[in-house]
């Protein structure tokens, strides 16, 4: 019991801040709007049909990039906070190591639901075909990108040192997944050597699943969905359960053996 | 009597104090009668010990402890060992890279040791981590305060962690036992409001107070307090040492200090040097100086020629310069100017400070061989 305060505290935590701090959720905002705005927009104005909207797709597929790219970097600010501030006051409370990184997920996932939030509020106004019955459909799919971007962000956390490393090698490992998980550009299509890269980026099946829900019961499903959800799934299940287990169990070496 | 040993013999734990590796034998037995470098201290701020510490318990049990980081050749802690007795003010001293900050990591759980043993309370720092944590509090060199939470937050925060009372999504809703708790350490720190307000609108001694509070929330057995007044104004370095006075008498806990101050380790019961991960000196901080630094006295004589035929007779060790200096050798100045005959145009004395001491004793540790 003494383990599941400990994690409801830790994610309250990064939820306080979150709320304490609101010119954080808006400026979060800035990049995913002009992904779909302006990338959408112009992708769709140059290239779109009667039939298929590219704002749609963007839009989409930004919402799934954001929640798991937002909950992979509040993983990652483990290193920075363990090195300078507050966490050290985490890591010497009698807790277990595994309780500090599960409350640190479920407290970015809570930081990263807002701000898919907002993007889903602004998709109203955005002409993107977003409906009541579609936003709530899209709430178990958000939390799901969160929950993987997260187990994402604890594997890459337990092999880095240091923030500087951190900010050399975090950008390399999510920008490519941009592109090969079909964020902005379709996938259907890859040559064998890039589509094989593709299967291996977790966030290609946070956007699948997202579009699967949202082109659910549309002409579009089947030239845009890559993957049945169920198997999107299980593969993000399978994905999440190893990245948390191995990537804690190397945090948790590392920490103290230095 | 001075009150110095007044203070000693009514203390119910006493220790021997302990030191195994470079060990000056007269360093761990100097309860010289000679007063005490700082103000007496006055009978309320005796520092006894809780009646249920009284036992002679060793808190902390450090038996060749070595510390060679990954990739590198030297070790950063080199087989130190040391004990601290309950209840007693230990201060770990030491220059830049000496290894304080490594043997204090260790201590607290957050660095593994390449070999040797550490007990704290009776548990093993390496097996037994949580356990550990438990008897611990810290205060760290970098704060470690959230700034977007309010004071309540951040003792709140930590109250949870350490498994005192469960989980509440406000301060409302906490048990009153917390609440309780949280007023009587709020009281200690003469703050009310300011306790629900953010911590980034505290000024820096502010934070350091909240952190002690935050830390002794759990009641630990050993308090580490690494540089603690670093950055901090003269004002609130003597605010938060009155503070500290304060929180030792109450609540009986130990104190591990590393500091760069030394007049902040003039206070401690037992004064631990280390350089290159090596204890140099260890004892209280009188017997340190007496036993590192000479007393002397600085003489300058009519005729040169009859002071050292005078001082020879009497083997007095002295050496000659402009003035003599001649070794006090446990004599007091008044026995040696009374035995001398020949006039003397000046007389100085020379009584160490402990920085004096500090700076031979790593003089000492440097020098070759």
């Amino acid at each position: 019991m003494h383990q599941v305060n400990a994690m409801m505290a830790i994610a309250q935590r990064d939820f306080m801040n979150l709320l304490r701090d609101p010119a954080r959720l808006v400026s979060s905002l800035i990049f995913p709007l002009i992904f779909i705005l302006v990338l959408g927009g112009s992708l769709q104005a140059s290239f779109g049909d009667g039939n298929f909207n590219l704002m749609t797709f963007t839009f989409t597929g930004v919402l799934a990039q954001t929640l798991f790219q937002s909950s992979a970097s509040g993983i990652i600010s483990l290193i920075s906070d363990r090195e300078e501030d507050f966490s050290q006051e985490i890591f010497i409370t009698p807790i277990s190591r595994y309780t500090i990184i599960l409350g640190k997920t479920l407290g970015e996932t809570m930081v990263a639901l807002p701000q898919g939030f907002a993007l889903v509020v602004l998709a109203f106004v955005m002409g993107v075909g977003m409906t009541i019955p579609r936003a709530l459909a899209l709430f178990p799919v958000a939390l799901v990108a969160c929950m993987l971007g997260a187990s994402f962000g604890v594997i890459v956390l337990s092999n880095l040192r240091s923030q500087r490393s951190a900010n050399q090698v975090f950008p390399f490992l999510l920008l490519p997944q941009f592109f090969l998980a079909g964020v902005f550009n379709p996938i259907n299509d890859l040559p064998p050597a890039l589509n094989f890269f593709s299967s291996l980026a977790p966030m290609r099946y946070a956007v699948d699943l997202m579009r699967a829900v949202y082109y659910a019961g549309r002409d579009e499903y089947d030239r845009v969905v890559l993957l049945n959800p169920i198997t999107n799934l299980a593969i993000m299940g399978v994905m999440f359960a190893v990245f948390l287990a191995i990537g804690t169990a190397l945090f948790v070496r590392r920490e103290r053996n230095r | 009597m001075p009150p110095a040993r007044a203070r000693r013999e009514k203390r119910p734990t006493d220790r021997a104090v302990v030191c195994i590796i470079n060990q000056n034998p007269r360093a761990a037995s100097g309860d010289a009668p000679a007063p005490p470098p700082h103000p007496p201290v006055r009978p309320s701020e005796r520092r006894l010990p809780p009646a249920h510490l009284a036992v002679t318990g060793r808190v902390i049990q450090v038996r060749d402890l070595t510390k060679r980081y990954k990739k590198s050749e030297v070790n950063a802690v080199d087989g130190i060992s040391f004990d601290v007795s309950e209840g007693e003010f230990f201060a770990l001293l030491g220059p830049n890279g000496a290894g304080k900050t490594t043997t204090i990591s260790i201590l607290t759980t957050t660095l593994i040791p390449s070999s040797g043993s550490v007990r704290i309370g009776g548990y093993d720092v390496k097996s037994q981590s949580n356990e550990v944590r438990q008897q611990i509090g810290i205060v760290f060199q970098q704060p470690s305060l959230d700034l977007n939470l309010t004071a309540e937050e951040n003792v709140r925060f930590h109250a949870i962690l350490y498994g005192l009372y469960p989980w509440r999504p406000s301060y409302r809703l906490m048990p009153a036992e917390y609440r309780t708790r949280f007023k009587e350490l709020s009281g200690i720190l003469g703050l009310k409001a300011e306790m629900f307000k953010p911590v980034k609108r505290f000024s820096g001694g502010m934070k350091r107070k909240l952190e002690i509070v935050r830390s002794l929330m759990h009641r630990p057995k050993v308090l580490f307090l690494d540089e603690p007044t670093a950055g901090l104004d003269a004002d609130s370095r003597r605010s938060l040492w009155e503070y500290l006075k304060v929180i030792r008498v109450q609540t009986g806990a130990t104190v591990f200090l590393t500091t760069h101050y030394l007049e902040e380790a003039e206070e401690a019961d037992t004064i631990c040097i280390i350089d290159g991960g090596k204890i140099v000196s260890f004892g209280s901080p009188t017997a340190i100086k007496k036993d590192l630094v000479e007393e002397y006295l600085l003489v300058t004589p009519a005729d040169p020629a009859a002071l050292s035929r005078e001082l020879d007779a009497m083997s007095i060790p002295y050496a000659k310069g402009p003035e003599f200096k001649v070794a006090l050798n446990g004599r007091t100045v008044h026995e040696i100017l009374k035995a001398i005959e020949t006039p003397l145009l000046s007389v100085r004395t020379h009584f160490p400070t402990l920085e004096d001491a500090y700076i031979a004793v790593l003089k000492k540790s440097d020098a070759p061989g």
